[in-house]
């Protein structure tokens, strides 16, 4: 495809939008002393794809945990402006969560690892068999519904964990570093496929990565973490229109975006080196 | 998840026909080693004309097993009721355990140490007194079979509801899996390799232990089982029987050997290959 072709085609996406969920100065301190985040304040635009690119121990996974509720922060607050409340007063998040590994049960089918969510939610194996197989069909795996983790490639395991977290049709997509530990070849296509399905069903994203190539490729906004202590130390607008392709991977704008998200990474480490 | 591109259907068709030949070699050595050695054995008896109270040759044994089948079975049925019983008694107490302490760690801290304690202090100098107060031999047997085949279900089946991944974990917590369903869904399924490592312990030792209690309580009459048979045939110089006894005992621990050695095989075909590994 080509780039100059493809700005006229500018969608909804790119203007100001209402957040789905703020985070209002988190600090997190554990246990041991260490401060993972110290004051950070981040706002996810409803249908944004946003990635937190940093180096490790910069706080983007404590982070990501902190949204989707898993820890508490230590103090400052996260807030879903439009979310529902349930009946325990708290808000009803409909987060799907993928871990950097596919974190399957080895013992369960992928039907059964896929059903998970709406099982614990107490919808029985037939009722939820037609969104089973939705979900499965998404990310091209339907046809494995009987398989065991055990005879799936790596890419097809971290397909599966993608199956699962859309299953319950979530808001928010929280991606801890899901592709990291796969080759590159099954990287970019799992890269392209993630884009796709975020394209077609608009929920938001958010991808913790230390790939700056893939940070890059995949979002709208980056926003760099530093480290020690863990906290926002820039934001790059990646303003190239969507659907970005193989062309637009091998395009100089894109050379142009990853050479400077690049610097701000090294701005960043180069920062907590020097950080009291 | 360090194995990202392994597939079963993988295997290459030399790999196929080498494990085929192998496992025809399982089954084909064994017996033949057998027969060799009963055969020595044989030789051995007949050509030194080993009197038969110091060593029976097969065929002297082999009749004992025949003409003394009654008696023996009898204390076969005994023996094997007492190990069974003692196994399943084990394995309902050690699971049952296993699961408070794995919720609780108040019960953990309570308990663990005791079980600890009853593991290590050895059976046979308390046995007499579990003999003194059980109200019948029967029940004494009983009752040292199951703390001996006890420990282990527990401590292996503690050890696989606790070493959950803690992703998993996690991600029970974020679709706010109740208690109830993560135990049933995650810390049990996945204590199943675990359990099935205590189940294979557990029953060997029982039958060990059924033996040594019996040796240890010396009960006579009907009721008596192989253990006592053993020392009767001793007593008597009946050595034939006493080799046809020990047969029948050690018959049995292969069978229970093989069969929880199956039911582990069953259960554990759809692990990846690193969960079974881990139990063997």
């Amino acid at each position: 495809m080509n780039i100059a072709t493809a700005a006229t085609t500018s969608g909804p996406r790119m203007g100001a939008r209402k957040p789905l969920v703020s985070l209002r100065s988190i600090s997190k301190v554990f246990s041991n002393g260490t401060v993972a985040l110290k004051d950070l304040s981040l706002d996810v635009g409803q249908g944004e794809f946003l990635s937190l690119l940093g180096p490790s121990g910069c706080g983007k996974s404590t982070a990501l945990r902190i949204i989707a509720g898993l820890g508490e922060a230590t103090s400052g607050t996260v807030e879903w402006p439009s979310a529902s409340f349930d009946a325990s007063g708290k808000p009803e998040r409909e987060i799907g969560f993928v871990f950097q590994e596919p974190t399957l049960m080895p013992w369960a089918t992928v039907f059964a690892n896929v059903w998970l969510p709406l099982r614990l939610a107490h919808v029985s194996r037939a009722a939820a068999r037609a969104r089973v197989m939705d979900a499965l069909a998404m990310v091209g795996l339907d046809k494995f519904a009987d398989a065991y983790p055990r005879e799936l490639s790596g890419g097809m395991k971290m397909r599966v964990s993608i199956a699962r977290a859309l299953i319950t049709r979530p808001k928010l997509l929280l991606m801890d570093e899901p592709f990291a530990a796969l080759d590159e070849i099954t990287r970019f296509k799992l890269n392209d496929d993630l884009l796709n399905l975020w394209e077609k069903f608009g929920w938001t994203v958010v991808f913790v990565t230390h790939s700056v190539f893939e940070s890059v490729y995949l979002s709208e906004r980056v926003v760099v973490m530093a480290a020690r202590p863990g906290r926002v130390f820039c934001e790059l607008p990646i303003d190239t229109p969507y659907p970005r392709t193989e062309a637009f991977r091998t395009s100089t704008p894109y050379n142009e975006l990853c050479r400077r998200t690049s610097d701000a990474l090294h701005g960043a480490m180069d920062a907590a080196a020097v950080a009291p | 998840m360090t194995d990202t591109q392994d597939s079963v259907e993988e295997l290459p068709p030399p790999a196929l026909a080498a494990s085929r030949a192998d496992r025809i070699a399982q089954i084909v050595v064994p017996v033949v080693m057998l027969a060799l050695v009963i055969l020595v054995w044989h030789l051995y008896v007949t050509l030194n004309h080993v009197p038969h109270y110091v060593l029976p040759g097969p065929l002297l044994v082999a009749k004992a097993l025949y003409n003394d089948w009654p008696i023996l079975f009898r204390a076969l049925r005994v023996t094997l009721e007492i190990t069974l019983s003692a196994l399943a008694l084990a394995l309902l107490g050690g699971v049952a355990i296993a699961i408070v302490m794995a919720q609780s760690r108040l019960a953990e801290l309570a308990l663990y140490p005791y079980a600890v304690i009853l593991q290590v202090t050895p059976i046979i100098p308390v046995a007499p007194l579990i003999i003194i107060y059980a109200p019948t031999t029967y029940a004494a047997l009983l009752i040292i079979a199951f703390l001996v085949a006890f420990f282990p279900v527990l401590s292996n089946t503690m050890q696989g509801l606790k070493s959950t991944d803690h992703n998993l974990l996690n991600l029970f917590e974020l679709y706010g899996a109740s208690p109830l369903q993560t135990l049933l869904h995650l810390k049990i399924p996945n204590a199943l390799p675990y359990f099935l490592v205590g189940l294979r312990i557990a029953g060997g030792l029982a039958l060990i232990a059924a033996v040594v209690a019996e040796f240890v309580a010396g009960s006579a009459g009907a009721n008596s089982g192989l253990a006592f048979r053993l020392l009767e045939s001793q007593f008597r110089l009946n050595i034939p029987r006493l080799y046809a006894a020990l047969l029948l005992l050690s018959a049995t621990g292969v069978i229970i050997f093989f069969v929880t050695s199956l039911i582990s095989y069953l259960l554990l075909r759809r692990w990846p290959e690193s969960a079974v590994r881990r139990e063997s």
